[in-house]
């Protein structure tokens, strides 16, 4: 009973965070519940083998990410290691002419950035293909360091890396896509106008 | 055709064209992901510090990048249904009565 009490003091905080990360990772609500119920019936009955003391929301989500691909991958087909048409850096900033003159105070391009709905910013994410959105996801959104992604996910740093590096640019790309679709970007003559308004 | 200037290096090298960036650039670029994470070294870290006081066209493409981040982390969050609570903890209910 005082394990039961330990559990749910310490694991339950996370529901929030683990049933966001399981949306992303299922695309789908049903889904993303059974894959939440499951992670923490697993984690429930390993729970006395967790190390006090070391990391609880890295635990959890290792089990999560272990549950997520064992259970929902293999129910397709192919794994989804698809690759990632290469991206230039500072992908949406060109587009929305960061470097095009310099402003003083805040800019445009950074006004752009403001409109952004949650229903694009999650859209954009689970856009990335599935070995890209995981690491996004822990990185950007729960702020796990490169060691510990590459713990959850059993891969090397140097693919963390060079999977962060790719997915944040295809995410970029993808949230372009929405800024052109509701024509959120910035006229190029913008700057131009600014620039002779300051004078 | 003219021959190469090598006496252009450390002159605007640019990336993909632009002629904001000079080479200390390229190499803040590249770093970019990993310095906003907080995981370069101590000495890379101040390395590319320094460049971006002195360098505005970095220091801003920095800023707006931190603020991709900062968007995504900020608009990924869901409330979680009152049925998943219910559900999760019948679940570990009866776990309990099981053994």
């Amino acid at each position: 009973m005082a394990d039961k009490e330990r559990f749910a003091d310490q694991a339950m905080p996370f529901m929030g965070s683990l049933y966001s990360a399981a949306l992303r990772m299922t695309r789908n609500p049903a889904d993303a519940e059974d894959l939440v119920q499951e992670t923490y019936l697993k984690a429930y009955r390993a729970f006395g083998s967790f190390q006090e003391g070391t990391n609880l929301k890295s635990w959890l989500y290792k089990i999560l990410t272990n549950t997520f691909i064992n259970t929902y991958r293999s129910r397709r087909r192919r794994p989804v290691e698809t690759d990632l048409e290469d991206v230039e850096d500072l992908y949406l900033y060109r587009r929305l002419g960061g470097l095009e003159g310099a402003s003083a105070g805040r800019s445009a391009e950074d006004q752009v950035l403001d409109q952004f709905n949650e229903a694009e910013v999650k859209g954009a994410v689970e856009s990335l293909p599935e070995a890209f959105r995981l690491v996004v996801m822990l990185s950007d959104v729960e702020g796990f360091s490169y060691k510990e992604i590459a713990e959850i996910l059993d891969i090397p740093i140097g693919t963390v890396m060079s999977r962060l590096h790719r997915g944040r640019k295809a995410l970029q790309k993808a949230l372009l896509t929405f800024a052109e679709q509701r024509r959120l970007t910035v006229p190029a003559d913008v700057g131009l106008a600014a620039n002779l308004r300051g004078t | 055709m003219q021959p190469e200037d090598m006496s252009s290096r450390g002159a605007p090298a640019g990336l993909g064209g632009e002629s904001a960036f000079l080479d200390p650039c390229q190499d803040a670029i590249a770093t970019l992901y990993t310095y906003l994470d907080g995981e370069l070294t101590k000495e890379r870290r101040h390395e590319i510090k320094r460049h971006l006081d002195d360098c505005g066209p970095c220091f801003q493409a920095f800023g707006f990048e931190a603020d991709v981040k900062a968007l995504i982390a900020s608009k990924c969050h869901d409330d979680v249904p009152d049925s998943l609570r219910r559900r999760v903890a019948e679940a570990i209910g009866a776990e309990d009565t099981k053994s």
